[in-house]
Protein backbone atom coordinates (compact mmCIF):
# COMPACT_ATOMS: atom_id res chain seq x y z
CA UNK A 1 0.00 0.00 0.00
CA UNK A 2 1.33 3.42 -0.88
CA UNK A 3 1.59 5.91 1.89
CA UNK A 4 0.31 9.25 0.66
CA UNK A 5 2.09 11.16 3.37
CA UNK A 6 5.59 10.11 2.45
CA UNK A 7 4.84 10.38 -1.24
CA UNK A 8 3.82 14.01 -0.79
CA UNK A 9 7.09 14.71 0.97
CA UNK A 10 9.21 13.24 -1.81
CA UNK A 11 11.95 15.78 -2.71
CA UNK A 12 11.29 15.47 -6.43
CA UNK A 13 7.62 16.18 -5.94
CA UNK A 14 8.43 19.23 -3.85
CA UNK A 15 10.88 20.46 -6.48
CA UNK A 16 8.25 19.86 -9.16
CA UNK A 17 5.74 21.92 -7.16
CA UNK A 18 8.16 24.83 -6.95
CA UNK A 19 8.75 24.68 -10.70
CA UNK A 20 5.00 24.62 -11.37
CA UNK A 21 4.49 27.69 -9.17
CA UNK A 22 7.32 29.42 -11.04
CA UNK A 23 5.76 28.57 -14.41
CA UNK A 24 2.31 29.76 -13.32
CA UNK A 25 3.69 33.06 -12.09
CA UNK A 26 5.13 33.64 -15.57
CA UNK A 27 2.13 32.26 -17.46
CA UNK A 28 -0.35 34.61 -15.78
CA UNK A 29 1.09 37.87 -17.18
CA UNK A 30 1.72 36.09 -20.49
CA UNK A 31 -2.02 35.47 -20.74
CA UNK A 32 -2.58 39.23 -20.37
CA UNK A 33 0.01 39.91 -23.06
CA UNK A 34 -1.82 37.48 -25.36
CA UNK A 35 -5.09 39.34 -24.78
CA UNK A 36 -3.39 42.61 -25.65
CA UNK A 37 -1.78 41.08 -28.77
CA UNK A 38 -5.15 39.81 -29.95
CA UNK A 39 -6.83 43.13 -29.35
CA UNK A 40 -9.11 41.74 -26.65
CA UNK A 41 -7.87 44.08 -23.95
CA UNK A 42 -9.77 47.09 -25.30
CA UNK A 43 -8.64 50.47 -26.59
CA UNK A 44 -6.49 51.27 -23.55
CA UNK A 45 -4.12 48.29 -23.21
CA UNK A 46 -1.67 50.27 -21.08
CA UNK A 47 -4.29 50.86 -18.43
CA UNK A 48 -5.44 47.25 -18.76
CA UNK A 49 -1.93 45.93 -17.98
CA UNK A 50 -1.52 48.49 -15.19
CA UNK A 51 -4.67 47.22 -13.48
CA UNK A 52 -3.92 43.53 -14.06
CA UNK A 53 -0.42 43.84 -12.58
CA UNK A 54 -1.75 45.83 -9.63
CA UNK A 55 -4.50 43.35 -8.82
CA UNK A 56 -2.06 40.51 -9.57
CA UNK A 57 0.48 41.82 -7.05
CA UNK A 58 -2.21 42.12 -4.38
CA UNK A 59 -3.49 38.62 -5.17
CA UNK A 60 0.01 37.13 -4.83
CA UNK A 61 0.52 39.00 -1.57
CA UNK A 62 -2.68 37.50 -0.19
CA UNK A 63 -1.63 34.08 -1.50
CA UNK A 64 1.71 34.37 0.31
CA UNK A 65 -0.11 35.12 3.54
CA UNK A 66 -2.43 32.17 2.97
CA UNK A 67 0.49 29.74 2.75
CA UNK A 68 1.29 29.59 6.45
CA UNK A 69 -2.29 28.82 7.53
CA UNK A 70 -2.50 26.28 4.68
CA UNK A 71 0.71 24.58 5.82
CA UNK A 72 -0.59 24.44 9.36
CA UNK A 73 -3.90 23.06 8.24
CA UNK A 74 -2.51 20.36 5.96
CA UNK A 75 0.94 19.77 7.39
CA UNK A 76 2.33 19.71 3.85
CA UNK A 77 5.76 21.36 3.58
CA UNK A 78 5.28 22.32 -0.08
CA UNK A 79 3.32 25.43 0.90
CA UNK A 80 6.16 26.73 3.05
CA UNK A 81 8.70 26.05 0.32
CA UNK A 82 7.18 28.46 -2.21
CA UNK A 83 6.53 31.28 0.23
CA UNK A 84 9.65 33.33 -0.45
CA UNK A 85 9.39 32.65 -4.18
CA UNK A 86 5.82 33.94 -4.34
CA UNK A 87 6.78 36.95 -2.25
CA UNK A 88 9.43 37.86 -4.80
CA UNK A 89 6.86 37.42 -7.57
CA UNK A 90 4.51 39.82 -5.78
CA UNK A 91 7.31 42.39 -5.93
CA UNK A 92 7.99 41.68 -9.61
CA UNK A 93 4.30 42.22 -10.42
CA UNK A 94 4.27 45.44 -8.38
CA UNK A 95 7.37 46.60 -10.27
CA UNK A 96 5.64 45.87 -13.59
CA UNK A 97 2.60 47.80 -12.31
CA UNK A 98 4.88 50.76 -11.60
CA UNK A 99 6.52 50.44 -15.04
CA UNK A 100 3.05 50.55 -16.68
CA UNK A 101 2.28 53.73 -14.74
CA UNK A 102 5.56 55.32 -15.89
CA UNK A 103 5.14 54.28 -19.52
CA UNK A 104 1.43 54.50 -20.20
CA UNK A 105 -0.02 56.92 -17.65
CA UNK A 106 2.58 59.66 -17.31
CA UNK A 107 4.55 58.93 -20.50
CA UNK A 108 7.95 58.86 -18.76
CA UNK A 109 7.60 62.52 -17.85
CA UNK A 110 9.87 63.19 -14.83
CA UNK A 111 7.98 66.38 -13.91
CA UNK A 112 4.70 64.46 -13.70
CA UNK A 113 6.31 61.76 -11.57
CA UNK A 114 7.69 64.36 -9.16
CA UNK A 115 4.35 66.14 -9.00
CA UNK A 116 2.54 62.87 -8.28
CA UNK A 117 5.10 61.81 -5.67
CA UNK A 118 4.84 65.10 -3.86
CA UNK A 119 1.10 65.74 -4.08
CA UNK A 120 -0.87 62.55 -4.39
CA UNK A 121 -1.32 60.39 -1.30
CA UNK A 122 -2.23 57.22 -3.21
CA UNK A 123 0.93 57.46 -5.31
CA UNK A 124 3.06 58.08 -2.21
CA UNK A 125 1.53 55.12 -0.41
CA UNK A 126 1.94 52.94 -3.51
CA UNK A 127 5.58 53.95 -3.85
CA UNK A 128 6.19 53.17 -0.17
CA UNK A 129 4.64 49.72 -0.61
CA UNK A 130 6.80 49.11 -3.68
CA UNK A 131 10.00 50.07 -1.83
CA UNK A 132 9.04 47.86 1.09
CA UNK A 133 8.30 44.89 -1.17
CA UNK A 134 11.64 45.55 -2.90
CA UNK A 135 13.46 45.40 0.44
CA UNK A 136 11.74 42.14 1.30
CA UNK A 137 12.45 40.67 -2.14
CA UNK A 138 16.11 41.67 -1.88
CA UNK A 139 16.41 39.85 1.44
CA UNK A 140 14.60 36.75 0.24
CA UNK A 141 17.42 34.70 -1.32
CA UNK A 142 18.64 31.89 0.93
CA UNK A 143 22.04 33.55 1.39
CA UNK A 144 20.37 36.68 2.75
CA UNK A 145 18.20 34.64 5.11
CA UNK A 146 21.35 33.07 6.53
CA UNK A 147 23.19 36.35 6.79
CA UNK A 148 20.40 38.17 8.59
CA UNK A 149 19.90 35.28 11.03
CA UNK A 150 17.58 36.36 13.82
CA UNK A 151 16.85 39.72 12.24
CA UNK A 152 15.26 38.12 9.17
CA UNK A 153 11.95 37.25 10.75
CA UNK A 154 11.14 40.64 12.29
CA UNK A 155 12.18 42.29 9.01
CA UNK A 156 9.85 40.10 7.00
CA UNK A 157 6.94 40.74 9.33
CA UNK A 158 6.86 44.07 7.48
CA UNK A 159 4.90 42.21 4.81
CA UNK A 160 1.81 43.02 6.89
CA UNK A 161 2.62 46.70 6.64
CA UNK A 162 3.10 46.31 2.87
CA UNK A 163 -0.31 44.67 2.58
CA UNK A 164 -1.93 47.50 4.53
CA UNK A 165 -0.27 50.09 2.27
CA UNK A 166 -1.35 48.26 -0.87
CA UNK A 167 -4.95 48.11 0.33
CA UNK A 168 -4.88 51.81 1.20
CA UNK A 169 -3.43 52.59 -2.25
CA UNK A 170 -6.29 50.60 -3.83
CA UNK A 171 -8.91 52.20 -1.56
CA UNK A 172 -7.86 55.69 -2.58
CA UNK A 173 -8.40 55.12 -6.29
CA UNK A 174 -11.94 53.77 -5.93
CA UNK A 175 -14.35 56.11 -7.68
CA UNK A 176 -17.88 54.82 -7.41
CA UNK A 177 -18.09 51.27 -6.04
CA UNK A 178 -16.25 49.74 -3.08
CA UNK A 179 -17.39 46.19 -3.91
CA UNK A 180 -14.19 44.92 -5.54
CA UNK A 181 -11.93 46.55 -2.98
CA UNK A 182 -14.12 45.14 -0.23
CA UNK A 183 -13.61 41.57 -1.43
CA UNK A 184 -9.82 41.87 -1.23
CA UNK A 185 -9.97 43.68 2.11
CA UNK A 186 -12.21 40.94 3.52
CA UNK A 187 -9.80 38.20 2.47
CA UNK A 188 -6.92 40.17 4.00
CA UNK A 189 -8.87 40.55 7.22
CA UNK A 190 -9.60 36.81 7.27
CA UNK A 191 -5.92 35.95 6.79
CA UNK A 192 -4.96 38.31 9.61
CA UNK A 193 -7.55 36.72 11.90
CA UNK A 194 -5.98 33.30 11.26
CA UNK A 195 -2.79 34.71 12.78
CA UNK A 196 -4.54 35.66 15.99
CA UNK A 197 -2.87 33.28 18.51
CA UNK A 198 -5.99 31.49 19.82
CA UNK A 199 -7.12 30.80 16.25
CA UNK A 200 -3.65 30.01 14.96
CA UNK A 201 -3.15 27.37 17.68
CA UNK A 202 -6.46 25.77 16.89
CA UNK A 203 -5.50 25.55 13.21
CA UNK A 204 -2.58 23.22 13.93
CA UNK A 205 -4.49 21.39 16.65
CA UNK A 206 -7.35 20.69 14.30
CA UNK A 207 -5.15 18.74 11.93
CA UNK A 208 -3.53 16.71 14.70
CA UNK A 209 -6.89 15.94 16.25
CA UNK A 210 -8.31 14.76 12.94
CA UNK A 211 -5.33 12.40 12.74
CA UNK A 212 -5.10 12.78 9.01
CA UNK A 213 -2.16 12.97 6.66
CA UNK A 214 1.52 13.26 7.16
CA UNK A 215 1.79 13.79 10.87
CA UNK A 216 0.42 10.30 11.51
CA UNK A 217 2.87 8.74 9.12
CA UNK A 218 5.79 10.43 10.74
CA UNK A 219 4.83 9.18 14.16
CA UNK A 220 4.90 5.64 12.93
CA UNK B 1 5.34 32.86 -28.89
CA UNK B 2 2.27 34.48 -30.28
CA UNK B 3 -0.70 32.15 -30.57
CA UNK B 4 -3.23 33.44 -33.05
CA UNK B 5 -6.76 32.18 -32.72
CA UNK B 6 -9.23 33.01 -35.44
CA UNK B 7 -12.11 35.04 -34.08
CA UNK B 8 -15.58 34.07 -35.19
CA UNK B 9 -15.90 37.54 -36.58
CA UNK B 10 -12.79 37.28 -38.75
CA UNK B 11 -13.75 36.20 -42.23
CA UNK B 12 -11.62 33.85 -44.27
CA UNK B 13 -10.48 34.99 -47.71
CA UNK B 14 -13.06 32.89 -49.58
CA UNK B 15 -15.89 34.18 -47.43
CA UNK B 16 -15.38 37.76 -48.47
CA UNK B 17 -18.10 39.18 -50.68
CA UNK B 18 -16.72 40.54 -53.97
CA UNK B 19 -16.64 44.31 -53.88
CA UNK B 20 -18.98 44.76 -56.85
CA UNK B 21 -21.68 42.60 -55.26
CA UNK B 22 -21.24 44.44 -51.99
CA UNK B 23 -21.58 47.82 -53.65
CA UNK B 24 -24.68 46.75 -55.56
CA UNK B 25 -26.24 45.48 -52.36
CA UNK B 26 -25.33 48.67 -50.54
CA UNK B 27 -26.96 50.80 -53.20
CA UNK B 28 -29.99 48.54 -53.09
CA UNK B 29 -30.22 48.95 -49.32
CA UNK B 30 -29.86 52.69 -49.63
CA UNK B 31 -32.67 52.83 -52.16
CA UNK B 32 -34.86 50.53 -50.08
CA UNK B 33 -34.28 52.73 -47.06
CA UNK B 34 -35.40 55.80 -48.97
CA UNK B 35 -38.57 54.06 -50.13
CA UNK B 36 -39.26 52.60 -46.70
CA UNK B 37 -38.74 55.94 -45.02
CA UNK B 38 -41.47 57.41 -47.18
CA UNK B 39 -43.85 54.49 -46.79
CA UNK B 40 -43.48 54.35 -43.05
CA UNK B 41 -44.60 57.90 -42.55
CA UNK B 42 -48.09 56.65 -41.76
CA UNK B 43 -47.64 53.81 -39.34
CA UNK B 44 -45.05 55.50 -37.18
CA UNK B 45 -47.30 56.07 -34.20
CA UNK B 46 -47.57 52.39 -33.29
CA UNK B 47 -43.84 51.89 -33.81
CA UNK B 48 -41.95 48.83 -32.66
CA UNK B 49 -38.17 49.00 -32.60
CA UNK B 50 -36.75 47.79 -35.87
CA UNK B 51 -33.41 47.60 -37.58
CA UNK B 52 -32.31 50.33 -39.95
CA UNK B 53 -29.00 50.27 -41.68
CA UNK B 54 -26.65 52.78 -40.13
CA UNK B 55 -26.51 55.82 -42.38
CA UNK B 56 -24.14 58.67 -43.14
CA UNK B 57 -21.34 56.58 -44.58
CA UNK B 58 -21.24 54.10 -41.67
CA UNK B 59 -22.69 51.14 -43.60
CA UNK B 60 -20.29 48.75 -41.89
CA UNK B 61 -21.61 49.59 -38.43
CA UNK B 62 -24.05 47.25 -36.69
CA UNK B 63 -27.29 49.22 -37.12
CA UNK B 64 -28.95 47.98 -33.93
CA UNK B 65 -32.65 48.68 -33.61
CA UNK B 66 -34.54 51.93 -33.48
CA UNK B 67 -38.12 53.15 -33.54
CA UNK B 68 -39.56 54.02 -36.96
CA UNK B 69 -39.43 57.77 -36.46
CA UNK B 70 -35.68 57.51 -35.98
CA UNK B 71 -35.27 55.74 -39.29
CA UNK B 72 -37.20 58.47 -41.05
CA UNK B 73 -35.21 61.22 -39.38
CA UNK B 74 -31.96 59.66 -40.52
CA UNK B 75 -33.05 60.39 -44.07
CA UNK B 76 -32.74 64.17 -43.74
CA UNK B 77 -30.03 64.28 -41.09
CA UNK B 78 -27.38 66.98 -41.51
CA UNK B 79 -24.20 64.92 -41.74
CA UNK B 80 -20.91 66.29 -40.40
CA UNK B 81 -22.55 69.46 -39.13
CA UNK B 82 -19.64 69.83 -36.71
CA UNK B 83 -16.27 68.29 -37.51
CA UNK B 84 -13.31 67.90 -35.17
CA UNK B 85 -9.79 69.18 -35.69
CA UNK B 86 -7.57 67.74 -38.42
CA UNK B 87 -5.58 65.68 -35.91
CA UNK B 88 -8.69 64.17 -34.30
CA UNK B 89 -9.35 60.72 -35.71
CA UNK B 90 -12.64 58.95 -34.99
CA UNK B 91 -12.40 56.42 -32.18
CA UNK B 92 -13.51 53.09 -33.67
CA UNK B 93 -17.14 52.08 -33.05
CA UNK B 94 -16.06 48.98 -31.13
CA UNK B 95 -14.07 51.06 -28.67
CA UNK B 96 -16.79 53.69 -28.33
CA UNK B 97 -19.24 50.92 -27.41
CA UNK B 98 -17.01 48.71 -25.25
CA UNK B 99 -15.16 51.19 -23.07
CA UNK B 100 -17.79 53.05 -21.10
CA UNK B 101 -18.40 54.63 -17.74
CA UNK B 102 -22.07 53.99 -17.06
CA UNK B 103 -22.12 53.10 -13.39
CA UNK B 104 -25.78 52.09 -13.51
CA UNK B 105 -24.47 48.92 -15.17
CA UNK B 106 -21.32 48.41 -13.08
CA UNK B 107 -18.02 50.10 -12.42
CA UNK B 108 -15.92 48.15 -14.95
CA UNK B 109 -15.29 49.69 -18.37
CA UNK B 110 -16.80 46.65 -20.11
CA UNK B 111 -19.73 46.24 -17.69
CA UNK B 112 -22.08 48.54 -19.66
CA UNK B 113 -21.51 46.61 -22.91
CA UNK B 114 -22.11 43.38 -21.01
CA UNK B 115 -25.16 44.30 -18.96
CA UNK B 116 -26.98 47.11 -20.79
CA UNK B 117 -28.32 44.91 -23.59
CA UNK B 118 -31.62 44.25 -21.85
CA UNK B 119 -32.49 47.87 -21.12
CA UNK B 120 -35.92 48.64 -22.55
CA UNK B 121 -35.74 51.99 -24.35
CA UNK B 122 -38.96 51.86 -26.34
CA UNK B 123 -41.36 53.40 -25.53
CA UNK B 124 -39.52 56.21 -23.73
CA UNK B 125 -40.75 59.50 -22.40
CA UNK B 126 -39.20 62.46 -20.67
CA UNK B 127 -40.82 64.61 -17.99
CA UNK B 128 -40.29 68.34 -18.48
CA UNK B 129 -41.03 70.34 -15.36
CA UNK B 130 -40.00 73.18 -13.10
CA UNK B 131 -39.73 76.75 -14.30
CA UNK B 132 -41.30 76.28 -17.74
CA UNK B 133 -44.47 77.62 -19.30
CA UNK B 134 -45.22 74.29 -20.94
CA UNK B 135 -44.43 71.40 -18.59
CA UNK B 136 -45.48 67.87 -19.42
CA UNK B 137 -44.43 64.40 -20.40
CA UNK B 138 -43.00 64.14 -23.90
CA UNK B 139 -42.53 60.99 -25.94
CA UNK B 140 -38.93 60.72 -27.11
CA UNK B 141 -40.03 61.55 -30.65
CA UNK B 142 -41.51 64.81 -29.40
CA UNK B 143 -38.37 65.66 -27.44
CA UNK B 144 -36.66 65.79 -30.83
CA UNK B 145 -39.67 67.60 -32.29
CA UNK B 146 -39.24 69.21 -35.67
CA UNK B 147 -35.51 69.69 -35.33
CA UNK B 148 -33.33 68.08 -37.96
CA UNK B 149 -30.94 65.45 -36.64
CA UNK B 150 -27.37 66.70 -36.80
CA UNK B 151 -24.17 64.78 -36.79
CA UNK B 152 -21.66 66.42 -34.45
CA UNK B 153 -18.20 64.94 -34.25
CA UNK B 154 -17.00 65.94 -30.80
CA UNK B 155 -14.00 65.19 -28.65
CA UNK B 156 -15.05 63.49 -25.41
CA UNK B 157 -12.69 64.07 -22.49
CA UNK B 158 -13.29 61.84 -19.47
CA UNK B 159 -12.33 63.14 -16.03
CA UNK B 160 -10.19 59.99 -15.75
CA UNK B 161 -7.75 61.47 -18.30
CA UNK B 162 -8.71 59.46 -21.38
CA UNK B 163 -10.51 60.78 -24.43
CA UNK B 164 -12.28 59.74 -27.61
CA UNK B 165 -13.63 61.32 -30.79
CA UNK B 166 -17.27 60.37 -31.36
CA UNK B 167 -19.73 61.15 -34.19
CA UNK B 168 -22.93 61.88 -32.24
CA UNK B 169 -26.38 62.26 -33.74
CA UNK B 170 -28.77 64.60 -32.02
CA UNK B 171 -30.38 68.01 -31.76
CA UNK B 172 -29.36 71.16 -29.89
CA UNK B 173 -30.77 71.17 -26.37
CA UNK B 174 -31.62 74.82 -27.02
CA UNK B 175 -34.32 73.72 -29.51
CA UNK B 176 -36.17 71.74 -26.85
CA UNK B 177 -35.74 74.44 -24.21
CA UNK B 178 -37.13 77.08 -26.57
CA UNK B 179 -40.22 74.95 -27.17
CA UNK B 180 -41.02 74.41 -23.49
CA UNK B 181 -40.52 78.14 -22.76
CA UNK B 182 -38.44 78.65 -19.60
CA UNK B 183 -39.93 81.23 -17.24
CA UNK B 184 -38.03 84.32 -16.14
CA UNK B 185 -37.07 82.50 -12.93
CA UNK B 186 -35.32 79.63 -14.74
CA UNK B 187 -31.55 79.79 -14.20
CA UNK B 188 -30.40 76.16 -14.27
CA UNK B 189 -31.33 72.90 -15.98
CA UNK B 190 -31.32 69.63 -14.07
CA UNK B 191 -31.10 66.24 -15.79
CA UNK B 192 -32.20 63.01 -14.19
CA UNK B 193 -31.28 59.54 -15.44
CA UNK B 194 -33.36 56.37 -15.22
CA UNK B 195 -33.53 54.75 -11.80
CA UNK B 196 -34.53 51.13 -12.28
CA UNK B 197 -32.52 48.60 -10.23
CA UNK B 198 -34.36 45.74 -11.94
CA UNK B 199 -32.78 46.68 -15.26
CA UNK B 200 -29.62 48.30 -13.95
CA UNK B 201 -27.41 45.94 -11.92
CA UNK B 202 -25.05 48.73 -10.83
CA UNK B 203 -27.91 50.32 -8.91
CA UNK B 204 -28.31 47.06 -6.97
CA UNK B 205 -24.70 47.05 -5.72
CA UNK B 206 -24.65 47.43 -1.95
CA UNK B 207 -21.21 49.00 -2.02
CA UNK B 208 -21.93 51.62 -4.64
CA UNK B 209 -21.22 55.16 -3.55
CA UNK B 210 -23.54 57.01 -5.94
CA UNK B 211 -26.93 58.05 -4.65
CA UNK B 212 -29.35 57.05 -7.45
CA UNK B 213 -30.86 58.39 -9.62
CA UNK B 214 -27.88 59.96 -11.36
CA UNK B 215 -28.39 63.69 -11.70
CA UNK B 216 -26.51 66.36 -13.59
CA UNK B 217 -26.99 70.05 -14.22
CA UNK B 218 -26.05 73.03 -16.35
CA UNK B 219 -26.42 76.74 -16.04
CA UNK B 220 -29.19 77.92 -18.40
CA UNK B 221 -26.74 79.77 -20.68
CA UNK B 222 -24.58 76.63 -20.91
CA UNK B 223 -27.67 74.57 -21.70
CA UNK B 224 -28.70 77.05 -24.41
CA UNK B 225 -25.23 77.07 -25.99
CA UNK B 226 -25.33 75.81 -29.59
CA UNK B 227 -22.68 73.15 -28.88
CA UNK B 228 -24.80 71.50 -26.18
CA UNK B 229 -26.39 68.44 -27.72
CA UNK B 230 -29.21 66.07 -26.85
CA UNK B 231 -27.93 62.90 -28.50
CA UNK B 232 -30.08 60.02 -29.73
CA UNK B 233 -27.48 58.28 -31.86
CA UNK B 234 -23.87 57.81 -32.86
CA UNK B 235 -22.05 56.42 -35.89
CA UNK B 236 -25.15 56.89 -38.05
CA UNK B 237 -27.43 54.75 -35.87
CA UNK B 238 -29.46 54.94 -32.67
CA UNK B 239 -27.55 55.12 -29.39
CA UNK B 240 -26.35 51.71 -28.24
CA UNK B 241 -27.73 51.05 -24.74
CA UNK B 242 -24.28 51.20 -23.14
CA UNK B 243 -23.80 54.74 -24.47
CA UNK B 244 -26.85 56.14 -22.70
CA UNK B 245 -29.80 55.07 -24.85
CA UNK B 246 -32.15 56.38 -25.84
CA UNK B 247 -31.39 59.99 -24.91
CA UNK B 248 -28.27 61.53 -23.43
CA UNK B 249 -26.61 64.86 -22.96
CA UNK B 250 -23.31 65.75 -24.66
CA UNK B 251 -21.43 68.86 -23.51
CA UNK B 252 -18.11 68.65 -25.34
CA UNK B 253 -16.18 71.28 -23.37
CA UNK B 254 -16.94 69.58 -20.03
CA UNK B 255 -15.76 66.30 -18.54
CA UNK B 256 -17.74 63.32 -19.77
CA UNK B 257 -19.61 62.74 -16.53
CA UNK B 258 -21.64 65.91 -17.16
CA UNK B 259 -23.32 64.05 -20.02
CA UNK B 260 -26.26 62.44 -18.23
CA UNK B 261 -27.38 59.19 -19.87
CA UNK B 262 -30.80 57.56 -20.31
CA UNK B 263 -32.50 60.83 -19.36
CA UNK B 264 -36.05 60.57 -17.99
CA UNK B 265 -36.50 64.07 -16.62
CA UNK B 266 -35.38 67.58 -17.49
CA UNK B 267 -36.23 70.28 -14.94
CA UNK B 268 -35.64 73.99 -15.06
CA UNK B 269 -34.79 75.42 -11.66
CA UNK B 270 -34.05 78.75 -10.07
CA UNK B 271 -31.29 77.34 -7.84
CA UNK B 272 -28.20 75.34 -8.73
CA UNK B 273 -29.19 71.66 -8.69
CA UNK B 274 -27.10 69.17 -6.75
CA UNK B 275 -25.34 66.71 -9.03
CA UNK B 276 -24.27 63.12 -8.40
CA UNK B 277 -20.49 63.39 -8.50
CA UNK B 278 -20.39 66.71 -6.74
CA UNK B 279 -22.49 65.31 -3.90
CA UNK B 280 -20.25 62.25 -3.70
CA UNK B 281 -16.91 64.11 -3.61
CA UNK B 282 -17.26 67.90 -3.77
CA UNK B 283 -13.49 68.41 -3.53
CA UNK B 284 -12.95 66.27 -6.64
CA UNK B 285 -15.87 67.11 -8.90
CA UNK B 286 -17.25 70.59 -9.28
CA UNK B 287 -20.59 71.70 -10.70
CA UNK B 288 -18.95 73.23 -13.74
CA UNK B 289 -16.47 70.44 -14.50
CA UNK B 290 -15.05 72.32 -17.48
CA UNK B 291 -12.10 70.54 -19.07
CA UNK B 292 -9.15 72.44 -17.66
CA UNK B 293 -5.53 71.22 -17.89
CA UNK B 294 -4.49 73.69 -15.19
CA UNK B 295 -6.83 72.43 -12.48
CA UNK B 296 -5.85 68.91 -11.45
CA UNK B 297 -8.15 66.32 -10.02
CA UNK B 298 -6.93 65.87 -6.41
CA UNK B 299 -5.89 62.32 -7.23
CA UNK B 300 -4.41 62.71 -10.71
CA UNK B 301 -3.17 65.26 -13.21
CA UNK B 302 -5.46 66.69 -15.88
CA UNK B 303 -2.61 68.14 -17.95
CA UNK B 304 -2.61 65.31 -20.49
CA UNK B 305 -4.90 62.57 -21.71
CA UNK B 306 -4.75 59.19 -23.39
CA UNK B 307 -6.52 59.53 -26.72
CA UNK B 308 -8.08 56.14 -27.38
CA UNK B 309 -7.27 53.78 -28.92
CA UNK B 310 -3.85 54.04 -27.34
CA UNK B 311 -1.26 51.46 -28.34
CA UNK B 312 1.17 49.72 -26.01
CA UNK B 313 4.28 50.56 -27.97
CA UNK B 314 3.12 54.01 -28.98
CA UNK B 315 0.99 55.30 -26.11
CA UNK B 316 -1.21 58.04 -27.53
CA UNK B 317 -0.60 60.66 -24.83
CA UNK B 318 -1.63 64.16 -25.86
CA UNK B 319 -1.87 67.46 -24.05
CA UNK B 320 -5.29 68.39 -22.75
CA UNK B 321 -6.63 71.68 -24.09
CA UNK B 322 -8.55 74.35 -22.23
CA UNK B 323 -12.31 73.70 -22.57
CA UNK B 324 -11.32 70.55 -24.49
CA UNK B 325 -10.35 72.70 -27.47
CA UNK B 326 -13.70 74.55 -27.62
CA UNK B 327 -12.44 77.70 -25.87
CA UNK B 328 -13.21 79.93 -28.89
CA UNK B 329 -16.89 79.08 -28.62
CA UNK B 330 -17.41 78.81 -24.85
CA UNK B 331 -14.77 80.79 -22.94
CA UNK B 332 -17.02 83.87 -22.93
CA UNK B 333 -19.54 81.98 -20.77
CA UNK B 334 -17.07 82.08 -17.91
CA UNK B 335 -15.71 85.59 -18.19
CA UNK B 336 -14.76 87.02 -14.82
CA UNK B 337 -15.02 83.67 -13.08
CA UNK B 338 -12.15 82.09 -11.13
CA UNK B 339 -12.06 78.65 -12.74
CA UNK B 340 -9.74 77.38 -10.01
CA UNK B 341 -12.47 78.03 -7.45
CA UNK B 342 -15.40 77.11 -9.72
CA UNK B 343 -13.89 73.94 -11.20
Amino acid sequence: MSRPGSLLRHPRLLLGFRIVVFALAIAWPLSWACRVAQGEAGPDPGRYLLLEFGIGALTLLLLVLALTPLAKLTGWPGFGLVRRQLGVWAFVYALAHFACYLLFIIGLEPALLLADLSRRPYIIVGAAALLLLGLLAATSPRAMVRRLKKRWKPLHRMVYLALALVLLHFFWIVRADLGEWGRYALIALGLMLLRWPPLARRLGGWRRASGAGTEVNRRR
Amino acid sequence: MLIRRREHSHALEHEVTPERLYRDYRDFRRERRRVLAGALGFGAACALPRAFAAAGGYEDIDPGSAPDWFGQRLGDARWKAVEPGPEDRLTPFDDVTHYNNFYEFGSGKDDPARYAGGLVTEPWSVVIDGEVARPGRLALEDVIGESRLEERIYRLRCVEAWSMVIPWLGVPLADLLARVEPTSKARFVRFESLHDPEQMPGQRSRYGLIDWPYTEGLRLDEAMHPLTLLAVGLYGRSLPNQNGAPLRLVVPWKYGFKGAKSIVRISLTDTQPSTSWQSLAPNEYGFYANVNPKVDHPRWSQASERRLPSGLFRPNLIETRMFNGYADQVASLYQGMDLKADY
